[in-house]
């Protein structure tokens, strides 16, 4: 099991939501997790319903078994005066960039530069130890951005590295790289059963793999329940309507007769039996493309009840099931 | 029935409905900027306005960063680039023309237009120009603004609409330019432009050393090699580009301007409303002109007056009814009272519970019911082929009132989740978009998203609810 998990996934797949629960899935049985954060939208807190957090790790949930969640939200600012101290003890001189805007310059100039920033301090949470030769966290999960940029993301260091060809930015970079591109690191990907983030997924696969980065599964997010199969969905196509009036008007729904209560629901009903039959037919056809990927598939259902903490702990439970802890 | 059946097949209802049309036919727009989160139909939402505004007799250019091939393909077009190109298949008198940001090609167009040959050619080959152009996250931001003030000045089309990047935090498309600004302004510049510039100038001493340290320390950090390709890459920046800095704050002022409309994009999810929140708080901050929320997937029902809960109760009556049909017995439901309690006249029992008594116990009733249902309403009596006593028939009657509360409940939490917007922000103009099943892919997916992004007209009585 790789101990650097990253997720990503289209934007609007839920891959802060797949990553926290994963986060929880991996915790399971006294182990330790570190939930990081990279975009600063705080979807971490709300998923968990705790405060903003900070730039510091902190314990944010404990998973059945006596595990612990940590969650870290990298601050691009932050992370990089830290990183400046922690390897090249310039604490004042860091402060004395920032006064130049030097800060400014690699955090928001020149974003690139906060990607090596995010990455590293992730590597870095990765590969720490503590005194005792443990590692401070038995997995890192990382909320990565999305598909469409991943590659770029993780691969940020590589351009690093052969911009500055040599000194501490080299090496850094390519101690990364080497964690990155290692098999103690896995990317999985998040989509829906929809035509585009499936597209987008087989498109980053191939681009992960073009940049000999280690993919590891792909979670399908939000599956909903099958209700009608596929018998059902053929009998919807030529039922007659006053069948369907009738069982209505049999299970309570008043009359079957024509303008009968129960007869003026066969029309929205058969119609939003269409929709689903519609949608069927895609989801079915999206399933087969995924599967075609080679890649391990994963199914997360839909909650009925939209996302709260209850529903992120049962999604854990589900990856734990299935498998993927 | 209410006059506007959209109003009621969607459920939810606003405080103040966004009317598209006006908005797409006023001369006086001339920008529409998309923003919204990622994955809430942004880039489809633009190019359905931007047919819809064209098919109404504009002349509209849709700048685009999506690279999804689908949505070139919808328009008929293989490929987006970095020109506009016209679509074909638009109807009426107006024009449609599409394009696509290329980040490299309009960054490499910047430097070629503003510096002279030679100096551009140095740009071109410096390697830290050709990371940072070939899109390091970010770029996208301010050659979009860039391309932009481009279209806008050519004054080509009288509609621009923009779908913008999928930002890491919302608005990094408005903070560009003045980050762009404030760094060119800022002393990191002249810190890297230094060494030549400070030398002489005696007074400067103490700062002069302060520099090279810091110069020093930034060698150390970067290496000697990166830092000379930094310092060359911004002296270039910084005389090529004192230009940049004018647009920007041009290309800022027009967005600010009365002809452009900012429409926030979301789907009814919390996130993704959340977000919106965040646009509008931060558009309002900037002065910037909103017109209002595109609502896009939402949920509707034709049936929404049945509600979750009698829709599964009434699928278990049937699940119940099979059952004792298997038994043999006749003592089937036959209670099938009006749900409604209000709508049926007395006259009408009659025929009711004996159609009801006919699904409970087919052999029977029959032809009464035949006879009844002709005799209320002269229909449906010479409907052959599977009838009530058709057990697939039940089993998929009941399938579709579970699939009913699905929808049910779905559409519940959308109308819960965009009424704690509405309530935040009550003063935002809403569109719903119903949601389509399948996925765009032609123009006449894109028309039909117009179509239903145009259908909260005010001018139809009740689709105003207060």
């Amino acid at each position: 099991m790789s101990r650097l998990q990253v997720v990503s996934g289209k934007g609007g797949t839920g891959k802060t939501t797949v990553a926290a629960a994963l986060a929880l899935a991996l915790a399971t049985e006294g182990k330790r997790t570190l939930l990081v954060e990279v975009e600063g939208r705080q979807g971490i807190a709300q998923l968990f319903e705790t405060e903003a957090l900070p730039y510091e790790e902190r314990k944010i949930a404990v998973a059945p078994g006596g595990g612990e969640v940590y969650a870290l939200a990298i601050d691009p600012e932050l992370a990089l005066l830290d990183y400046l101290q922690m390897f090249y003890k310039l604490g004042g001189a860091g402060r004395a960039l920032k006064k130049l805007g030097a800060i400014d310059f690699a955090t928001t100039i020149a974003p690139g530069l906060r990607d090596v920033l995010l990455t590293g301090k992730a590597c870095e949470a990765v590969r720490r130890k503590e005194k005792s030769g443990r590692f401070a966290y038995d997995y890192v999960v990382m909320d990565a951005p999305p598909t469409g940029r991943i590659t770029r993301f993780l691969n940020v260091n590589d351009e690093v590295a052969g911009l500055a060809k040599i000194g501490p930015i080299h090496n850094q970079a390519q101690a990364v790289m080497r964690v990155l591109k290692s098999a103690e690191t896995a990317v999985h990907l998040v989509t829906l059963l929809e035509e585009m983030p499936v597209q987008e997924t087989a498109d980053g696969i191939a681009e992960l793999r073009a940049a000999n980065l280690p993919v590891g599964r792909i979670i399908v997010n939000m599956v909903r329940p099958e209700v009608l199969d596929g018998a059902d969905l053929e009998l919807v196509r030529d039922v007659p309507r006053s069948s369907v009036a009738k069982a209505l008007s049999a299970a309570g729904l008043g009359g079957a007769r024509r303008g009968g209560n129960a007869e003026k629901l066969v029309d929205p009903l058969l119609g939003q039996a269409e929709e689903y039959a519609e949608r069927y037919a895609l989801e079915h056809e999206q399933r087969s493309v995924l599967g075609g990927l080679g890649l391990p598939l994963h199914e997360l259902p839909l909650l009925a009840e939209g996302m709260d903490l209850a529903g992120l702990y049962e999604l854990a439970k589900e990856l734990r099931k299935q498998g993927m802890s | 029935m209410s006059p506007n059946p959209d109003r009621v097949q969607h459920g939810l209802t606003s405080t103040r409905v966004l009317d598209v049309d006006p908005l797409l036919d006023d001369p006086g727009t001339r920008i529409v900027v998309c923003c919204g989160s990622g994955g809430v139909g942004k880039t489809t939402t633009a190019a359905a306005l931007g047919l819809r505004a064209a098919e109404r007799g504009r002349k509209v250019v849709v700048l685009t960063i999506d690279p999804a091939r689908r949505l070139a393909q919808s328009m008929g077009i293989d490929s987006l680039d970095n020109t506009p190109r016209r679509v074909k298949g638009v109807e009426g008198e107006g024009e449609l023309h599409a394009m696509m940001l290329d980040m490299k090609r309009t960054f490499d167009e910047i430097v070629e237009a503003h510096a002279d040959r030679e100096r551009a050619a140095a740009i071109l080959s410096n390697p830290f120009y050709q990371s940072l152009s070939a899109g390091f996250a970010g770029t996208q931001e301010y050659m979009a603004m860039e391309k932009l003030g481009q279209l806008r000045a050519r004054d080509e089309w009288d509609l621009i609409i923009v779908d913008t990047p999928p930002s890491r935090s919302a608005l990094d498309f408005l903070d560009a330019p003045k980050r762009l600004g404030s760094f060119l302004d800022g002393r990191l510049i002249r810190l890297l432009t230094a060494p030549a510039k400070l030398g002489g100038r005696a007074g400067m001493k103490f700062l002069n050393v302060g520099m090279s340290m810091m110069t020093g320390t930034l060698g150390r950090l970067l290496g000697g090699q990166l830092l000379k390709d930094v310092q060359t890459f911004v002296a270039a920046m910084d005389t090529t580009f004192g230009g940049f800095r004018t647009r920007a704050d041009a290309t800022y002022k027009l967005l600010q301007a009365p002809g452009t409309a900012f429409l926030v994009v979301a789907a009814p999810e919390r996130d993704a409303l959340r977000e919106a929140a965040y646009f509008v708080e931060r558009l309002a901050a900037e002065d910037m002109p909103l017109a209002g929320l595109v609502l896009n997937r939402v949920h509707g029902s034709g049936a929404d007056r049945l509600s979750a809960e009698r829709a599964l109760a009434a699928a278990e009556n049937l699940v119940e009814l099979r059952i004792v049909d298997q038994d043999g017995g006749k003592a089937g439901l036959r209670n099938s009272s009006d749900p409604y309690g209000s709508s049926e006249s007395p006259a009408s029992r009659p025929a009711e519970s004996a159609e009801s008594a006919e699904a409970a116990d087919p052999d029977a009733s029959r032809p009464t019911a035949s006879a009844a249902s002709a005799a209320s309403a002269a229909s449906e009596t010479n409907s052959p082929g599977p009838d009530a006593e058709d057990p697939g028939v039940d089993r998929l009657t009941a399938g579709l009132l579970r699939l009913h509360a699905e929808r049910m409940r779905l559409l519940s939490r959308e109308q819960r989740t965009r009424d704690r917007f509405t309530a935040l922000h009550p003063e935002v103009a809403v569109a719903e978009v119903a949601a389509l099943p399948g996925d765009v892919h032609d123009l006449a997916g894109l028309r039909d998203i117009g179509d239903r992004l145009a259908a909260n007209r005010p001018e139809l009585p009740e689709s105003v609810v207060d």
